[in-house]
């Protein structure tokens, strides 16, 4: 079985390539990159105009299953994320029941395979039902698959417990993935605190929620000599602290979400709960801070927190309502417009951030298009506009704050292992 | 000349316009409660639903007495004798009133923004707000506005104060949309764990001191220091919350001497206010209610057609 996409813009910064070239697959790896086009006898795809990277990675979903499935399965997630240009994902364990143990693990990962469309990496969680008091069978979870450890939405409070998992996780070397937030001072807020909390009468939560835990994560790392992940940062401070922390050689690493450097609290307008999330939308130096941030490098990577809810549960008044957004089928065309388009980056440095940085971190083996990688390739047609319609996700999730939004850049191919998972056949 | 929106939501989307074309309205209507026979029947035939889900005695009596002065229909709807115990969502329950074809739901809810989503939901009928969580409480604005003007003349130039637990506080936002829109100075006041860092951005100054709030104001608002707050960590006592913002007879000597001093009720009597002080000359607490009814029937007949039956 063999493939060749030919004539592309390929960009592949494991080894320092840009240039126009083909990329040959055969029997699930990448038998060849250059100039192929004399060879005969497979399937050949044309994607001139095109760019063709190493296939991309949200290293930060959440698919629902087990417990939800009426909010995403690991089926409806698979098809999203390849619909999206994600050749793989990583899926937090917030679950119900919380992927805290090894049969958990392995579930996930029988669904994923069933659902056959992208590769499907599970995260384990750091305490048991993620309640914060006592360590997960981490190891147990790690020999199952998972590629990193998170309390993810319901972040561990006890610095002690912080310590242990840190040191814990040490033996592994997997990276332990924090949602930043001291629960006491956000204090069951909605939204940002600032003035449009303010005017809108809606509890805020203080943007020192996230710092605080960044700091102490960071100082945790530090005396741990852990490995620490700062999931979807979105303060300017919060970034600063991780700038100081990677110049002093701390072993920290963050991502960003694409509606944290392209919106901010006052899109809430009035009420709008497609505008709700946490961390919340923060304030214009936050929106220019991480654009600062993923254009200087100490932003490591770019992820969704695809966040599916049903109709129900957002349609109620903006305190009550689910917080989250879907963002898989959008991510790939939002980037390419604010961040290429607008200059703030350039195509490698993207590729770095959604594929390369995220495999390296999770050692995923991933984001790379040398011989004898994995066939994963993800094509960008950097042509195409598209107008956001929720109504024609893969996701059942519809609650997307870009609806509406005309954007360049989408992904026109996703191949996974060799094999074609989505064609979106031109216009 | 009709109001500019279907709905009356909120004060800071208001324009200035619809503000005075509500007081002037209501000035007609304040005569009527002097009438021995109350009533008009201006909106006979017409409907209107209390949708109330906070306890509430003064909004809603003042809203079901407006609407039967006007000959309205009136339905009171809340919580604990609804199916929304069962389960039922807002949104549904919305669709279900309004399948009953009435003119105005009046709703009062503990979610900021909850009247907006009624408002995109329901297709036909009118939006009153009466209270949305810590957002606005427009028709109490109007009212406070009426009854300055109807102490002051005008509230241009007029130095406002405002005092209390401001965080919580829905009427401390529309008055202050309000006060701004029609040129008063307006003074925030109360301990710094109950102010908004950023509520000086909605056009109010901010102090900490109550003698510089009081420095020669016009009007002096009180909030409800609101009792199930106590347990949390805003203030130490009671004792100490009335030593540094409570209302006395003797600090009210630094206002102006023809000062009014108003609150929107429940009162705390010694907590934010001396019971004399409450009960004093400068006192309009108990004529905000009045006004109150003249207020919410303008808004009432604005809303549902101003004048287009008028007997």
């Amino acid at each position: 079985m063999s493939l060749l996409l030919r004539g592309g813009r390929v960009v592949d910064p494991s080894q320092d390539l840009d240039g126009r070239t083909d990329v040959l697959l055969e029997d699930g790896k990448i038998a060849a990159v250059g100039n192929l086009s004399a060879r005969k006898s497979r399937e050949v795809i044309d994607v001139a105009g095109c760019v063709v990277t190493p296939g991309f990675v949200d290293m930060h979903v959440h698919l629902r299953e087990p417990g939800r499935e009426d909010k995403e399965t690991i089926l409806t997630g698979s098809r999203a994320a390849a619909a999206g240009g994600f050749t793989s994902i990583v899926c937090m364990p917030n679950t119900t029941p919380v992927n805290d143990n090894a049969a958990i693990t392995r579930f996930i990962l029988e669904r994923a395979a069933e659902a056959g469309l992208v590769n499907v990496f599970p995260t384990g969680a750091i305490t048991v039902g993620s309640r914060g008091e006592q360590l997960a069978e981490i190891g147990e979870m790690q020999a199952a698959g998972i590629v990193g450890v998170t309390d993810d939405g319901r972040p561990v409070q006890n610095s002690q417990v912080m310590r242990r998992a840190f040191e814990y996780a040490r033996i592994f070397d997997i990276p332990v993935m924090d949602h930043c937030e001291d629960l006491f001072l956000a204090a069951g807020g909605c939204m940002n605190e600032g003035k449009a909390s303010t005017r809108l009468g809606l509890r805020g939560m203080s943007r020192a929620a996230e710092e605080l835990h960044v700091v102490r994560d960071i100082i945790l790392s530090r005396i741990t000599g852990a490995r620490v992940h700062i999931l979807h940062i979105s303060t300017r401070e919060s970034l600063d602290q991780v700038r100081v922390a990677k110049s002093q050689g701390i072993r920290v690493t963050c991502e960003v979400l694409p509606h944290h450097f392209t919106l901010t609290d006052e899109d809430i307008g009035n009420f709008d709960t497609d505008f709700k999330m946490m961390p919340p939308l923060r304030e214009a130096p936050d929106v220019e801070a991480m654009l600062e941030g993923l254009a200087d490098g100490t932003i490591d990577c770019l992820a969704t927190d695809h966040a599916p809810h049903t109709r129900l549960d957002k349609e109620e008044p903006f305190e009550e309502a689910a917080s989250g957004v879907v963002g898989m089928e959008t991510a790939i065309p939002v980037c390419w417009e604010h961040l290429i388009r607008s200059g703030i980056i350039r195509v490698p440095r993207l590729v770095e951030l959604f594929s390369l940085n995220p495999s390296r971190i999770l050692k995923l083996g991933k984001g790379t298009l040398a011989e004898g990688a994995d066939a994963d390739v993800t094509v960008i047609d950097p042509d195409r506009r598209q107008v956001v319609d929720p109504s024609r996700f893969r996701s059942k999730g519809r609650n997307c704050p870009f609806r509406g939004w005309e954007l360049h850049g989408m992904p026109v191919l996703t191949v996974v292992g060799g094999r074609v998972v989505h064609r979106q056949e031109s216009a | 000349m009709p109001l500019s929106s279907r709905h009356l939501l909120g004060i800071e989307e208001m324009p200035v316009a619809d503000i005075e074309l509500i007081l002037t309205t209501a000035r007609s209507f304040g005569e009527i409660a002097t009438r021995p026979v109350k009533k008009v029947p201006t909106l006979r035939g017409r409907s209107v639903i209390n949708l109330f889900y906070e306890a509430s005695t003064r909004t809603r009596s003042s809203f079901e007495i407006a609407a039967k002065r006007l000959s309205a229909d009136i339905l009171n709807f809340s919580v604990s004798t609804s199916s929304v115990g069962k389960g039922e969502t807002l949104v549904d329950t919305a669709r279900n009133l309004e399948s009953m074809s009435p003119e105005v739901i009046v709703l009062r809810h503990q979610a900021a923004g909850a009247p907006w989503l009624l408002a995109e939901v329901c297709r036909e009928c009118s939006i009153v707000n009466a209270g949305d969580g810590m957002h606005e409480h427009p028709t109490q604005a109007l009212l406070d506005a009426y009854t300055i003007l109807e102490c002051k003349g005008s509230i241009r130039d007029l130095k406002v104060a405002i005092v209390g637990d401001i965080s919580h506080s829905r009427v401390a936002r529309s008055n202050t949309y309000l006060l701004n829109k029609m040129g008063a100075r307006v003074w925030i006041c109360g301990p710094p764990t109950l102010i908004p860092l950023e509520f000086g951005q909605l056009g109010a100054r901010v102090t900490f001191h109550l003698e510089e709030a009081l420095a020669d104001a016009d009007v002096v608002m009180m909030l409800r220091t609101q009792r199930e707050r106590q347990n949390e960590v805003f203030f130490p006592s009671v004792r100490e919350y009335f030593r540094l913002f409570g209302l006395s007879r003797e600090r009210m000597r630094s206002a102006r001497e023809d000062a009014i001093i108003m609150h929107p009720g429940p009162i705390n009597r010694g907590v934010e206010i001396d019971p004399d002080v409450a009960d004093g000359d400068h006192s309009v607490i108990l004529n905000q209610v009045t006004n109150g009814l003249a207020v919410r029937m303008a808004v009432l007949y604005l809303l549902l057609g101003a004048g287009e039956e008028e007997s």
